[in-house]
């Protein structure tokens, strides 16, 4: 079964057409990669398929269940995840709250009014896990404030990590890193176990082009060449789209 | 534990105090401003939730504590007990809650606020104009205070100690409230309602649930008005009453137990006491406003930890042999 299978899928903005029927077929484990230039609509695809906005038109299934209408929240019930490209943390936190409220999100520990989340050594240990994959974990009850923005992306992976995704999507994740810093995030999401899928949005060609199994190359919204590495980097229109020939 | 023990010694000495003011105040007309100080502190504590814990600003908050003292006071009249009286007062406000909650979280930010608001000039006309259900002007009377398990509370330090059970076991529920999970989840979703959407909140509920839980501690703070003053009257429900807990919030410090409740201490006081020798003494509550704004804008309570964090400091610095016997500051 398909890990993520999207059809058709169109959204405009008035007159603006950002995604324009497309088709993207995700099989369990795999590692995507979807490239493109600044403006060609990855990150609203993103949207799309994590219910932040609302398709015109197409359908997104889930490993077979159709979460076209399914609200946001939902989503991240059924086991999709995703990182932030403009870091989204909670600033006012510890690295440590910031990954125990990824937790709490699907636990019905968060309605709780009366417990002290303090209290809660599970939740705490394993958000301590999923700071210790990106290593972290030394770090963990540091304010966010006082982190680097290597670190924050980083807590970034760790948020959707802990959230034990079946398909994990990341927003640009070495976008604003330095090169030893992209090295440490390359090897962490190297070590990310093959149950899990991921789909990987990256501006850069070169920069993640190892990672993946299959690219797409998306353009003006439309999904202009897909295959494998070699057949993507070979096709004459990515070198046209990349540079302008 | 240096900072917890001493923490706890603080609360053992505020609690004595509280404990003990119809003792060391005497007059009885103190006392009650000391049962008005919590009973407003219970207010502020409540609207508090949305404001600080949820960043959503209520203008209508007035509506909702006299929808409580005005629905306890008719049932009263009509000849229901007391006990009818506060179980419908609450039911009433939480009802009144979840209708201003529906209609007022379509937004937030500054729509939430219009709403709110907009909402309370509603109960407020009501509470004017509808004078055959609320009396209008003349507002409602009470005959008697109640009198839980045969204690009565007609005397000042009696209703003063009853209220201060009340408030604290208000503070109790605050307190557990902001430490816990939901109280997690209701500050994430005023800093970053989006992330916590994708994360698996929802969001809504959960500031709809947090509304309900202000509605619940303002209709217990507009019960213990009625019984406090044996009246009711609409400028209780006013928009200048909205923004008076609005003020004892944001003065005392958003998102903090003790700042609403040194807002409410600073607002009664001016109200019932500096009011008895200063002619304006709105003048003089305006100043303290404008210079708590002006040098502490986080509010009085964290601007205070504030700046006796960095005296300390800057004096520990002065003399450095100081910082070996002491201990570096926190």
């Amino acid at each position: 079964m398909t890990a993520l299978a999207v059809t058709g899928l169109t959204k405009s903005f008035g007159g603006l057409r950002v995604t324009k029927g497309v088709d993207l077929a995700v099989e369990p484990g795999e590692r995507r990669l979807i490239i493109g230039p600044n403006g060609a609509g990855k990150t609203t695809l993103f949207n799309l398929i994590t219910g932040e906005l609302a398709p015109d038109a197409g359908s997104i299934l889930l490993f077979g269940q159709d979460i076209t209408r399914a609200p946001c929240r939902r989503r991240a019930h059924l086991g999709l995840a995703r990182t932030y490209q403009i870091i989204t943390l909670f600033t006012r936190d510890t690295i440590l709250r910031n990954v125990e409220l990824a937790l709490l999100g699907l636990s019905g520990l968060r309605w709780n009014p009366v417990v002290g989340l303090k209290r809660q050594r599970h939740l705490a240990a394993r958000a301590r896990e999923a700071l210790a994959l990106v290593g972290l974990d030394h770090a963990a009850d540091r304010p966010l404030t006082e982190t680097s923005y290597g670190e924050r992306r980083r807590v970034e992976i760790a948020m959707a990590m802990a959230q034990d995704p079946k398909v994990l999507l990341l927003d640009e994740p070495f976008a604003g890193l330095s090169i030893d810093e992209r090295r440490d995030v390359r090897q962490l999401l190297a070590a990310i176990p093959r149950d899990v899928t991921i789909v990987m949005i990256e501006h850069n060609m070169d920069v993640a082009l190892d990672f993946a199994d299959r690219i797409t190359l998306l353009h003006f919204g439309d999904v202009i060449v897909e295959g494998t590495r070699a057949e993507v980097v070979a096709d004459p229109r990515t070198r046209e789209v990349y540079l302008g020939e | 534990m240096m900072g917890a023990s001493a923490s706890r010694i603080a609360l053992g000495v505020a609690l004595l105090g509280l404990a003990t003011v119809p003792l060391w105040v005497g007059n009885s007309y103190y006392v009650d401003v000391a049962s008005q100080i919590l009973l407003f502190a219970v207010f502020a504590l409540a609207l508090n939730v949305l404001v600080g814990y949820g960043g959503l600003v209520s203008l209508g908050h007035a509506g909702l504590f006299a929808v409580s003292g005005y629905t306890a006071g008719l049932m009263l009249q009509a000849g229901f007990g007391h006990a009818a009286g506060a179980a419908g007062a609450v039911l009433a406000t939480l009802l009144a809650s979840a209708v201003f909650a529906v209609l007022a979280l379509r937004s937030t930010g500054i729509g939430f606020l219009m709403i709110t608001l907009a909402l309370g000039q509603i109960l407020w006309g009501i509470a004017y104009r509808w004078a055959d259900l609320t009396n209008g002007d003349n507002g409602v009377s009470i005959s008697t205070r109640p009198a839980p398990f045969g204690i009565s509370l007609a005397d000042a330090p009696s209703f003063y100690y009853a209220t201060l059970l009340v408030f604290l076991l208000a503070l109790a529920s605050m307190a557990a409230f902001e430490r816990s999970p939901f109280g997690a989840s209701l500050r994430g979703t005023r800093d970053q309602a989006r992330r916590m959407t994708a994360l698996g909140y929802n969001v809504w509920l959960v500031r709809f649930l947090a509304f309900l839980f202000s509605g619940f501690w303002c209709s217990i703070a507009g019960l213990l008005y009625l019984y406090n003053k044996e009246f009711i009257s609409p400028q209780v429900s006013a928009l200048q009453a909205s923004a008076e807990v609005l003020l004892m919030v944001i003065s005392g410090g958003t998102a903090t137990l003790l700042g609403p409740i040194a807002g409410a201490a600073i607002v009664v006081i001016m109200k019932y006491v500096v009011s008895a020798y200063v002619v304006r003494w709105n003048l003089v509550l305006g100043v303290i406003f404008v210079a708590i704004i002006s040098f502490m804008p986080e509010g009085l309570v964290p601007g205070s930890v504030r700046i006796w964090g960095f005296a300390r400091q800057r004096w520990l610095a002065r003399s450095p042999a100081r910082k070996h016997v002491r201990g570096a500051p926190p």
